[in-house]
């Protein structure tokens, strides 16, 4: 029985504790959260023990591994402690506002020895492996371009109230929330750039934080990247994340649903013929024991629990990856 | 429970297999009149039954069929709640407490929380009950003898293990509206198993049921078993997956399944309808004779 701590019951929060609580071989063994009629409500329901301090419930309980969930101006503080207790951890995106935080925080990860994950879940659709894949094997020839956008309805209209989501100095706005899933997804399938050529954050509603952010990247190589992300845009009923990747053999066109490949005559790749192929999630997606929102938020969990069981030695998005994906953000933000 | 519904994730940009099929939809679905174009020939086709999310649009058709109750003699709502974006773009963007406060109808959550936020918020049973109330407002005077609780919702209860919810759901339902309480999962026999502990029988269940087993956790044996035992009335949602399994594959594969209670499908033509009822109703006809 793996004992998991959950610091932060927010959105993500909860969804993290529904999955885990699915499982067998998981007990939720405490919750903390600074909310308290969050984590009254759920001590009363569940039975759950509750903190509102982290660092009690490090003390207090005896945990096997910490799933933190907490506004990300809190996630460094947050994992140095767990991980200083020996425990298992796992983050949500992105790992830390300070990308020299974020790289610290890596080295520890690596020296603790304990399984560190952070959740660019995205990582974990099959849709973009398989983009990932056409990319690594060759299938698109040389590639000399890829485009990320993200386009959703988190803001869309001018308001008074906020949340922590609003406020840039606890790791709200489009880049830290939006652009930093589509920067992290084309370096998992290119790599990562070399340098931002140029940026611009914009305001479109918000007081404090951009709602867009678009940029220009340089790929070792001389790969060029295109970024455009927008917060703003109600026309889009969810967040919609596409990639496209440009070769010298074709291109590929991937979002949640849809790998879309069209090769060269000529540049026939296994099932791919020349033209266009276009596979779905129903057939590139692995089926999951419990579903809450998408394959890809228990997909993540499951790999972070057998890299802690010893079942898996394979880690996808460490700390020290999405530490890489931290310094580009910084470099967008010092580039705008 | 009718055994053939019309479904309306094709009217409000709801695609699992493309964005860009959903983006069209979208488009062409933009207002209320083209929906209803659509909802008539299902109607007139003699699918009785709209199971349907409380999207705003939704509203505007529920008002179109209460002012012509003489066309619409037989129409049934299923309502499914809750719209999960609304809630969840909102939590985004202004935080919990005050999305509950501008969903919860007028001022009740203020009487609510009146003194202690963390004393108040505990009860969840009866914050339930007033969401549920706000998104029934929009039915008053409607037929709705079932109402759903959405997926994302019921399987969060379910992996949180707050199965007191399920009956208190179950409760509300049957005493202030006379309806039986339907749950939408992605992960049945896992739900039915939940179900049952929280004391509710033979429950209305609808799930992604298809050939290839898409979304169907537990896996698609474990699913064919339990539909059979007869522990629940189950509705097959996703049959042809999203377009993955040819229409008459797909549907004599569904129909052929023991112990299957009905059938929701969505469609966007009076062609695509009429294709998708025959299909189903021939196949269903020779299951009968069989």
């Amino acid at each position: 029985m793996i004992k998991v701590g959950l610091i932060g019951a927010g959105k993500m929060g909860l969804s993290h504790y529904a999955i885990l609580g699915a499982r067998d071989d998981v007990q939720i063994a405490a919750v903390c959260d600074s909310a308290g009629y969050v984590t009254s409500a759920l001590r009363k329901y569940t039975g759950v023990s509750t903190f509102s301090n982290h660092r009690n419930m490090l003390e207090g309980a005896n945990l096997d591994a910490v799933v933190v969930s907490t506004p990300s101006s809190t996630h460094f503080a947050i994992a140095s402690d767990a991980l200083t207790r020996g425990l298992h951890v796992f983050v949500e995106k992105p790992l830390c506002l300070d990308p020299n935080e974020s790289a610290q925080l890596a080295k520890h990860a690596v020296s603790s020895g304990r399984a560190n994950q952070v959740g660019y879940h995205n990582r974990f659709i099959g849709t973009f492996r398989e983009a990932r894949r056409l990319v690594r094997t060759g299938a698109l020839g040389e590639v000399y371009h890829i485009s990320g956008s993200a386009f959703g309805q988190v803001v869309v209209r001018p308001k008074a109230s906020s949340t922590w989501r609003s406020r840039k100095s606890e790791g709200g706005g489009c880049l830290h929330d939006y652009a930093s899933h589509v920067i992290d997804l084309m370096n998992f399938v290119v790599g990562s750039p070399e340098r931002v050529l140029s940026a611009q954050l914009r305001r479109v509603y918000s007081r404090d934080v951009e709602d867009a952010v678009y940029a220009m990247l340089q790929y070792p190589g001389g790969v060029s990247g295109q970024l455009e992300t927008n917060w703003s845009d109600d026309s889009f009923r969810k967040m919609t994340t596409t990639l496209s990747i440009y070769g010298t053999k074709g291109k590929v066109v991937a979002d949640r649903q849809e790998c879309r490949v069209y090769l060269h005559p000529g540049a026939e790749f296994e099932r791919y013929a020349s033209g266009w192929t276009i596979r779905n999630i129903t057939d590139l997606q692995p089926a999951v024991a419990f579903y809450l929102r998408g394959e890809e938020y228990t997909a993540q969990l499951d790999a972070f629990l057998d890299l802690v069981n010893g079942k898996s030695t394979e880690s996808e998005n460490t700390f020290a990856s999405a530490s890489v994906t931290d310094r580009t953000i910084g470099d967008i933000a010092a580039a705008a | 429970m009718q055994r053939l519904l019309f479904g309306d994730n094709q009217f409000f940009g709801v695609n699992h297999m493309s964005e860009e099929k959903a983006r069209s939809q979208a488009m062409r679905f933009r207002d209320a009149t083209s929906i209803l174009r659509v909802l008539d020939c299902a109607y007139d086709s003699g699918i009785k039954v709209f199971m349907c999310t409380t999207h705003d649009r939704v509203g505007e058709v529920a008002d179109h069929v209460r002012a012509n109750l003489a066309r619409y003699a037989e129409f049934e709502f299923y309502p499914c709640m809750p719209y999960a974006h609304k809630y969840a773009n909102s939590v985004g963007e202004v935080g919990m407490v005050e999305t509950i406060r501008r969903f919860a109808p007028g001022g009740i959550l203020e009487t609510l929380l009146r003194g202690a936020v963390s004393a108040a918020t505990q009860d969840v049973e009866k914050l339930m009950q007033l969401l549920v109330d706000a998104e029934m407002k929009r039915f008053t005077g409607l037929r709705t003898p079932i109402i759903f609780l959405q997926n994302v919702v019921t399987d969060l209860l379910l992996g949180l293990k707050l199965e007191f919810l399920f009956s208190a759901f179950a409760r509300h339902v049957r005493t202030k509206y006379g309806a039986e309480a339907g749950f939408i999962t992605m992960n049945l026999p896992r739900l039915v198993e939940a179900l049952e502990r929280a004391g509710i029988s033979m429950p209305i269940i609808c799930a992604n049921v298809n050939k290839i087993g898409f979304r169907m956790c537990g896996g698609i044996e474990a699913y064919k078993r339990v539909i059979a035992s007869g522990r629940c009335r189950t509705i097959a949602m996703s049959i042809f997956a999203s377009g993955a399994i040819a229409p008459a594959e797909a549907i004599e594969w569904v129909c052929a399944l023991e112990g299957l209670q009905s059938i929701v499908f969505g469609a966007s033509s009076s062609a695509n309808i009429q294709q998708s009822k025959a299909l189903i109703d021939r196949a269903w006809s020779l299951m009968a004779g069989a």
